[in-house]
């Protein structure tokens, strides 16, 4: 079965979400109003989100479309591999309750809307923090393509490629909807949408994960379908790991969980929780979605027992989708997962924006901005951001995309040094953190591009192979040359530079 | 009070350990209700790990206060 199909309810319903959803951005504006000519209003909703709303956010976040159509399509195809995103999903959240109240806390003291503020603030080196800025930025940009690219699978699944119009309208319908309601609400139309988005994602799934597997026959027999199918397949495929897929499987989930809080959009999120503390409960908390992300990847094993077959394994879900379900509920999926596209979409462009404004045009283009045109300067960067990702999907391969955002996790794994360990100690220098950083991109690059663009890197010793995850390479190498650097540079005699936060910044105000 | 709640955080490592350790985990059996283990360990670590981290947010908040 291919599941494409064109059907006047589904598209109805669909549209009908997705309208009552737009309605919403624009009156996000008047939500909890601020004075949107600041940069920490329009780009942080005035660091006033409570534990609830930040829930939403953050989990909005990480649960993008492109999650939602890429791991059900990769555990269809491969099968356990790619559960990698379970460990990483449960590592994260301790992680964050470790660093991010730090980063919060330090933040809020000294006003800083970015990780590369405060990288400027703690290490006295603005090439160090526009090294973090950039590598942000580049990093967030193919994110936000690939955003459009889950899109495009879910109009391509309501059958909008056998219509006359082509697949471009809807999207660029979508995308300008998108662009004007962040342009005038700023992170508050995000996180307004994202309680819509997620509630009415968490029906699709809790629907999905029971009556699917109710028509397929239960669990065991979804299981039992995926074990044959793999068998038959052959290669590395399977309901449990091959033992030289271990390594691979366990340095990707560890560094995907070291990368997510790096990006711009997990910074964004993070700082517009309302306290420190606010942080602390959502990590207890945020474990509820990585439920929802085992459900979600159990798709790609329903579809094999559903007997889907697909020309692109994208497609896997929502054709899923299609064949299980009634016209009008598959168009309420839909717009679900169309919506999940829009808010991290709008969460990173915002966070794109906020960096190229603070550390790239106000330190090196403009140092006497008023904060009114800091803001106004951040809104048409969000346009352009958003604009460029459309340009990027509709002219360049949909691989392009892929590759491109493959690279940016490596990428933003390398201001780990800067961010992470800058939270805890400036042993590391900013000379030497920014050596290592240069050569971490440089390795974690070529070693990729020179591979067939495959993020793991092969090992042989011996005859067996250890595969590891590039950007955890390309960390480690980067660490490594920091720190010896660091060594040389004290052995010398270098001084250091000046340290603007003190150890109280980094701890909960007492009250 | 104070001491163990700066080195309380160390059991996080312990989620680190049971993921990142795969042979731990990968197999089939025992299924329960019709998940291979591998799968029900995943869920299992999930929840885990929460409480843990909830019982080092009890454990330091009372230290603060």
């Amino acid at each position: 079965m291919s599941g494409i199909r064109f059907d006047g309810v589904t598209v109805g319903v669909f549209v009908f979400f997705f309208a009552l959803v737009t309605v919403l951005g624009f009156v996000a504006s008047r939500w909890r109003r601020g004075d949107l000519s600041q940069l920490s209003e329009w780009g942080l909703g005035g660091r006033r989100f409570g534990g609830f709303v930040t829930w939403f956010l953050l989990g909005g976040d990480l649960y993008t479309a492109y999650t939602l159509v890429a791991v059900p399509a990769l555990v269809y195809a491969v099968g356990a591999y790619g559960f990698f995103a379970m460990p990483y999903v449960i590592l994260v959240y301790p992680f964050v309750f470790m660093t991010m109240p730090r980063l919060w806390n330090v933040c809020r003291k000294h006003g800083w809307v970015t990780s590369a503020d405060f990288v400027a603030g703690r290490f006295g080196s603005r090439g160090l923090a526009l090294a973090v800025a950039v590598t942000g930025i580049l990093a967030t940009m193919p994110y936000i393509a690939l955003q459009l690219v889950g899109l495009d699978v879910v109009f391509k699944a309501m059958g909008f490629g056998t219509l006359g119009i082509g697949r471009e309208t809807p999207l660029i319908i979508a995308f300008v909807v998108l662009a004007v309601y962040t342009y005038s609400s700023g992170l508050r139309a995000p996180a307004l949408i994202a309680f819509v988005k997620d509630a009415m994602l968490y029906i699709a799934v809790i629907a999905a994960i029971i009556i699917i597997p109710m028509q397929l026959g239960g669990y065991g027999a979804v299981f039992d379908a995926a074990r044959d199918a793999f068998a038959a397949k052959g290669g590395a495929t399977g309901l449990v790991l091959k033992p030289e897929q271990f390594t691979a499987f366990a340095t990707l989930a560890l560094g995907s969980a070291f990368a997510l809080f790096l990006y711009p959009q997990a910074t964004t999120a993070t700082l517009s929780a309302k306290s420190a503390e606010t942080i602390r409960r959502n990590a207890i908390w945020l474990p509820a979605y990585s439920i929802m992300l085992l459900l979600v990847s159990l798709l790609g094993y329903m579809a094999i027992a559903a007997n889907i077959h697909v020309s692109d394994n994208s497609m896997v879900a929502p054709a899923l989708i299609n064949v299980s379900f009634p016209p009008w509920f598959a168009g309420f999926c839909f717009a679900a997962f169309a919506l999940g596209a829009l808010v991290p979409a709008a969460i990173m462009a915002i966070g794109a924006a906020n960096l190229f404004t603070r550390n790239i045009w106000r330190p090196y283009v403009n140092r006497d901005m008023s904060d009114a045109s800091e803001s106004r300067m951040a809104k048409n960067i969000s346009l352009l951001v958003k604009f460029g990702a459309l340009a990027a999907v509709l002219f360049l391969p949909t691989k392009f995309a892929i590759d491109l955002q493959l690279l940016g996790g490596i990428w933003v794994l390398q201001i780990f040094p800067a961010v992470i360990c800058g939270l805890f100690t400036r042993w590391l220098r900013p000379g030497p953190l920014l050596l290592g950083w240069a050569v971490g991109m440089v390795v974690g690059t070529t070693q990729p591009v020179l591979h067939g663009l495959a993020p793991v890197y092969t090992f042989t010793a011996g005859g067996s192979h250890i595969g590891i995850y590039t950007g955890l390479l390309a960390l480690a190498i980067n660490l490594v040359v920091a720190a010896l650097a660091t060594l040389v540079a004290a052995a010398m005699g270098r001084g250091t530079q000046v340290d603007r936060t003190r150890p109280a910044d980094y701890e909960d105000a007492v009250e | 009070m104070r001491t163990l709640s700066r080195w309380l955080p160390i059991i996080l490592l312990l989620p680190c350990i049971a993921l990142l350790w795969v042979p731990f985990y990968n197999r089939i059996e025992p299924q329960i209700g019709g998940f291979p283990f591998f799968y029900v360990w995943l869920v299992g670590w999930t929840v885990i790990t929460a409480a843990l981290t909830w019982l080092v947010w009890r454990v330091q908040k009372r230290a603060r206060s």
